[in-house]
């Protein structure tokens, strides 16, 4: 990368892309579309793998990419939600995790350089985006077994680390554990990122977290209060630490507002277009959003910011618009 | 100024645990510990998971701010055993709240332990007894998981036992850590080894004071690095007795504390506290642990043969009570009308079962008794205290019948479901919300308000100190509160309000606001807070007042034409003060600059203070500071006016003042006797050059203490005042500062609200204020006549002192002379910040603990006390300049001195 990407946070707010799920349902793919040529006899359907796309459809994501890039993303994610072993065995296809990340870290590289090509003073960066798992190591699904574990977090380290290895190879510029409602799955991402550069004596790339509140009080899922969280992972020595998913901007605020207070690195927010309606759909209007979230640059509580489930090309189009006028956060100084 | 974030120590479980520098000794939990706990060690094996954790529990609920577990037995899968535990434990809220502390001497223990706790943890412990390679290799680990680690006092030779080897591998280990790991040194815990003591083998007599002193000097050469032990093994062979050990452990604890240590493992519970040891018993433990008066151990031997003779003790107390033969609503009545607890319970009981239904007892008798309470202050034929007193009361009385009503609820409820069902009306007492604002500590008077609004029926959610804006208003929203009143005491509290009035306006939270505490004020709520926020904005002078704005705000037909009124008044006095600010003249500042006090410096000799830099007093004597209390302002914060000690003998309130006085001086007797409280203060001099009219130098640093100077146009011949005129220009002088604090309040005011004890709480809080005034006063008098020593024959009775009439001033930041509340940073600086003061300041600046006195000391005769006044912009601007401050910073903490 031939940008410091932490000098340019210093200078403005960076802005993250949309949903890529709310995107890819506007193509209104079929089973078909999903298995591509290569699929095209895969023992089990395959509709709704995503991150499937990046190999069958590599057109259709990087279209989306270029959407959001076009619409002024700073740093685009890529389409590796679900790429681990353990996510990707409800579709049988555990095999081709390390696969589908190189797949979707190019598709973003192809999108993020020509951008860069076309806006030199607005270099473009890949996020490898790093998801929560389907399974937690901090929680029991058996009621009645409190103490049991569906997944233990050596396994959890190894599936993590193949996804690192894929997303590296793809040529991610930062690496981001995101949507985390257990912290100790991320915790186990942070160890095996710590692990894999260590291992292989390669320079450690950026590393941003980003965990869920996951309703009004002001919790994980997994029980920490947002303190207890940032505590549990700082020691990754983040460049940033922030929050996505599960709220809209205006449920979110106060959160935010705490995190830039108690944040030693950047901060970094990108919430759902509000709350689900009654038909689990979002429809908060972009200048909607991007008004909220004015207010939060205005107020110096944020470094980067976009949008989650059921935002849009739109949306981050008025969002960058309105963050534009402010200043970013500035960095507290640590004493010693 | 930029945000800081501190290097502490910041732990986690589901809620976090920051170590600072104030924080009081930590207590890890030890009884989750299969070596060190019979009954825990059981229960694993034989796979009681369940109850095992109530040993957690028990650990947690008696105190413990960390758990440390430990599943190294032989008869133990130690790997499973661990991670079964901890995974169970993950599901219990109510200890998982806190860190855990992994404890093994097998790494694998410790890494199974790591893999199963989403908190940042400690891990206990890593050392150098395998060399150094490996020790780097586990503390990678531990990194990677984000843990802290405790590093043994142990290298490849053994295990430390001096002060020098302890000393020697602690600094070792922490030049490794922190040079080739990675490692912040504030996140490196040392365990210097606590040793059996009194083992009859004499090279084990030092053992202790090994500990303390290796401890002193770690803390010394690595300041930032914590410093823990388990503290039960010096007591080793007194096991059986407990009484003994306890004793042993505290005195240790007294003395390691002391010189450092930050954390032990501890059986939090059963610590006792220093000064209720019996003298006797304290004095031989001393003598063991310091190793003094041990020759032949001699020292251990006594503590031996007074082990057998201690002994329990008792008392017996005697009282009228005629009034019982009553029926039980008198008997309720006359209990709450004078403030008895005694009976409260069973005539409660009584009552319960007498009416129908449990919620009639409180509509009917106690409510009664509380309206005749209620007229009576309303008369004023009662006051505060005693209305405090039947509060309590009432208290106990609720608290008796909640269960029966919640009984109640619930079998409504189910009828209900079974459709046999008669609606009654469930809607509550109205609710009002209360908080001392983000960055304050004060409370003693919305304390008050509190107390008072409950008497009259209202539900008080009392949200504490230091709370946020958005809490307040997270809580409000989440109760569905009517009314929202805040309370704060120091300047920057009021931008505080005024943000919490936008947020209000900004969330649509239409509920009244009320205003108080002792920096607030009619006219700063009118100007400043009450436009910003529609729905009724009411300052509250004092808690009487409070009864009768509640019930105007809560009572629909009154509410609109009080709060027309309140509307209307506040907007002519915002149009006054609109008026006032032009008529007022202001002095462009260079002008006033010219104009400084006329000081005659030509035969001028500075006295020299005895000492430069600071002296610490840690545990000043209560009694000796008791004497210069001043009682008047304890009187005022129970609103009972007048001149003390006159009003003692007032025709109206001079009976009820005396009863709280004697109530007061007997609890001060307590807090004395029983050391409930300790006193700490700081005093220092330096030698400084005044660099420019308002800026005075620190000799030899770099630190320049900037000073606000008077800009309301005087009278020909009347001075522009700052109080850097009072220093001599050109030539050396000197100035003083102080702080004082009294610490300790927390777990008595904890203990009084367990007992609903709202009465004596305040009358502690009320008095630990005083007692850091008196201190302030003592150390003073001090200063003039001896530290300093420039006034060595000043002969002033208490009352001379509470006029003033001393010589020398001592102005403290924040208030009229200075009102910068920023400059305290240098004076705590230069007093060598919260490690020798004692005292923790918050964002606003408010000092904490609450009961707290700073100040600088100026020593020159015609030094006296003045108020800036208002300031205008051109000032701020060179303030702001002189400070390195931005002129928006600077204005925000200028704000209440700004015609803004």
């Amino acid at each position: 990368m031939n940008y410091n990407i932490k000098d340019l946070l210093k200078e403005r707010i960076l802005i993250i892309d949309g949903a890529m799920g709310t995107m890819i349902q506007r193509h209104k793919l079929e089973e078909s579309d999903y298995r591509g040529e290569r699929f095209a006899n895969w023992h089990k359907d395959v509709k709704g793998n995503n991150d499937l796309l990046s190999i069958t459809q590599p057109d259709i994501i990087i279209g989306i990419h270029k959407q959001y890039l076009d619409a002024g993303a700073d740093i685009i994610e890529t389409n590796t939600f679900s790429s681990t072993t353990i996510a990707q065995a409800d579709y049988d296809m555990q095999e081709f995790a390390y696969e589908l990340n190189v797949a979707s870290a190019k598709c973003a590289r192809i999108a993020a350089d020509e951008y860069t090509a076309k806006t030199i003073d607005k270099p473009r960066f890949v996020a490898g985006a790093i998801g929560p798992l389907n399974k937690t190591l901090s929680l029991s699904p058996d009621v009645n077994n409190p103490g049991y574990r569906a997944v233990t977090f050596d396994e959890v380290v190894i599936a993590y680390e193949e996804q690192i290895r894929g997303l590296v190879d793809g040529g991610a510029d930062i690496l981001l554990v995101e949507t985390i409602f257990d912290t100790l799955n991320a915790k186990a991402a942070i160890y095996a990122i710590k692990d894999f550069f260590r291992k292989n004596n390669l320079p450690e790339l950026p590393i941003m977290i980003s965990g869920t509140i996951t309703d009004a009080s002001g919790r994980t899922l997994s029980g920490q209060t947002l303190e207890a969280f940032y505590i549990s992972v700082v020691h990754a020595n983040p460049l940033s630490i922030g929050l996505n998913c599960a709220l809209g901007a205006s449920e979110m605020r106060p959160h935010i507002e705490e995190l830039s207070s108690i944040a030693k690195c950047f901060t970094s927010a990108y919430p759902n277009a509000g709350l689900p309606n009654a038909f689990g759909e979002y429809d908060e209007q972009p200048h909607e959003t991007a008004h909220i979230i004015e207010e939060w640059a205005k107020q110096g509580f944020v470094n980067i910011v976009g949008g989650c489930c059921g935002t849009t090309p739109d949306h981050i189009r008025h969002i960058a618009e309105e963050v534009s006028k402010f200043k970013p956060r500035e960095l507290p100084v640590v004493l010693d | 100024m930029k945000q800081q974030i501190n290097p502490y120590l910041r732990l986690s479980g589901l809620e976090p645990l920051v170590i600072r520098p104030e924080t009081n000794f930590v207590n890890v939990g030890e009884r989750t510990n299969v070596t060190g706990s019979k009954k825990f060690a059981r229960l694993i094996r034989e796979g009681l998971y369940e109850e095992a954790l109530s040993v957690a529990r028990q650990q947690v609920e008696s105190g413990a701010q960390i758990l440390d577990i430990n599943m190294d037995d032989a008869l133990l899968e130690g790997v499973s055993a661990m991670t079964t535990f901890l995974n169970l434990l993950q599901a219990e809220p109510d200890i998982a709240k806190i860190p855990i502390m992994i404890d093994s001497s097998k790494f694998e223990i410790i890494e199974a332990g790591l893999k199963c706790v989403q908190g940042k943890c400690i891990v206990n412990s890593i050392s150098m007894k395998e060399g150094e390679a490996k020790f780097i290799e586990q503390a990678i680990i531990c990194k990677n998981f984000g843990a802290s680690v405790i590093v043994m006092a142990f290298d490849e030779v053994g295990q430390a036992d001096t002060k020098q080897r302890k000393v020697e591998i602690c600094h070792r280990a922490y030049k490794i850590l922190t040079e080739q790991v990675g490692f912040d040194p504030e996140e490196i815990i040392f365990d210097p080894n606590v040793f059996a003591i009194a083992t009859g083998i004499e090279e084990h007599n030092n053992y202790a004071v090994d500990f303390i002193e290796g401890t002193r000097e770690i803390k010394k050469l690595m300041p930032l690095t914590k410093v823990s032990g388990g503290v039960s093994n010096v007591s080793f062979s007194f096991r059986g007795n407990d009484h003994v050990r306890e004793a042993i452990h505290s005195v240790f604890l007294f003395h390691a504390v002391k010189a450092g240590m930050d954390m032990g493992i501890v059986n939090a519970g059963q610590l006792v506290i220093f000064d209720d040891i019996e003298p006797t018993l304290k004095e031989l433990c001393e003598n063991v642990i310091l190793n003094k008066n041990n020759d032949d151990n001699s020292a251990t031997e006594k503590l031996i043969v007074f082990a057998d003779t201690v002994k329990a003790k008792g008392k017996v107390i005697v009282k009228d009570e005629s009034w019982r033969k009553e029926s039980v609503e008198k008997r309720m009545e006359h209990a709450l009308v004078h403030g008895i607890t005694n009976y409260i319970d069973s005539d409660t009981e009584e009552a319960r079962v007498k009416y129908p239904k449990p919620l009639d007892v409180i509509e009917g008798p106690l409510m009664d008794g509380m309206n005749i309470v209620g007229d009576l202050f309303g008369a004023g034929k009662m006051f505060l205290p005693q209305v405090v007193k039947s509060a309590r009361v009432m208290k106990k009385a609720v608290a008796v019948l909640t269960p029966f009503i919640e009984q109640e609820k619930e079998d409504r409820r189910n009828n209900k479901a079974a459709g046999d069902f008669n609606q009654a009306d469930e809607k509550g007492p109205a609710k009002i919300l209360l908080a001392t604002v983000k960055g304050d500590v004060h409370d003693i008077g919305k304390n008050i308000v509190g107390v008072v609004l409950g008497c009259n029926g209202y539900e008080i959610i009392d949200l504490g100190v230091m709370v946020s804006a958005d809490k307040i208003l997270t809580e409000a929203q989440k109760h569905n509160v009517d009314i929202i009143g805040l309370s704060g005491l120091i300047t920057p509290s009021l931008d505080e309000m005024v943000h919490i009035a936008k947020e209000m306006t900004r969330l649509k939270i239409n509920k009244p606001l009320l205003i108080g505490g002792a920096t607030t004020s009619r006219m700063h709520t009118a100007v400043k807070i009450a436009p910003e926020f529609e729905h009724g904005v009411v300052h509250v002078l004092d808690a009487s007042r409070s009864v009768t704005v509640a019930g105007n705000l809560l009572n629909q037909d009154l509410k609109t034409g009080f709060l027309g009124d309140i509307k209307s008044e506040y907007e002519k006095l915002k149009l006054d003060f609109g008026n006032k600010k032009t008529a007022k003249k202001l002095l462009p500042f260079n002008q006033a600059q010219k104009n400084t006090a006329t000081i005659n410096w030509e035969n001028f000799v500075p006295v020299q203070p005895t000492f430069t830099g600071n002296k610490v007093f840690d545990s000043y004597d209560l009694g000796e500071i008791a004497a210069y209390i001043d009682w008047q302002p304890f009187f005022i914060a129970w609103e009972m006016h007048g001149k003390f000690p006159a009003l003692l003998k007032d025709e109206i309130i001079g009976k009820e003042a005396t009863k709280l006085y004697h109530d007061a001086q007997a609890l001060l007797k307590q807090i004395i006797q029983e050391k409930w409280l300790s006193a700490k203060g700081t005093v220092g001099f330096w030698e400084v050059e005044k660099t420019a009219p308002d800026s005075v130098n620190i000799t030899g640093t770099n630190m320049r203490l900037e000073f606000l100077r008077q800009q309301i146009k005087k009278a020909e011949g009347q001075p522009n005042l700052s109080l850097a005129d009072f220093i001599q220009p050109d030539k050396k002088d000197f100035i003083g500062a102080f702080s004082v604090t009294i610490q300790g309040i927390e777990t008595h005011i904890k203990r009084f609200e367990d007992n609903l004890d709202d009465y004596n709480k305040i009358i502690l809080q009320a008095l630990a204020d005083r007692l850091a005034e008196a201190f302030a006063e003592l150390m003073h008098k001090k200063t003039r006549t001896d530290f300093w020593g420039y006034e060595q024959n000043e002969n002033l009775t208490n009352e001379d002192l509470i006029q003033e009439k001393y010589s020398g001033i001592r102005p403290a930041p924040g208030y009229p002379a200075c009102p910068d509340h920023t400059e305290k940073y240098k004076l705590f600086e230069l007093l060598g910040g919260e490690e020798n003061t004692g005292i923790h300041l918050t964002e606003s600046l408010a000092m904490y603990p609450a009961s707290s006195v700073c100040g600088w000391y100026l020593a020159h005769p015609e030094s006296k006390y003045f108020g800036v006044g208002k300031i205008e912009h051109d000032q701020v601007i060179d303030y702001a300049n002189r400070k390195g401050m931005t002129v928006e910073e600077t204005t925000k903490w200028l704000m209440p001195i700004l015609d803004a």
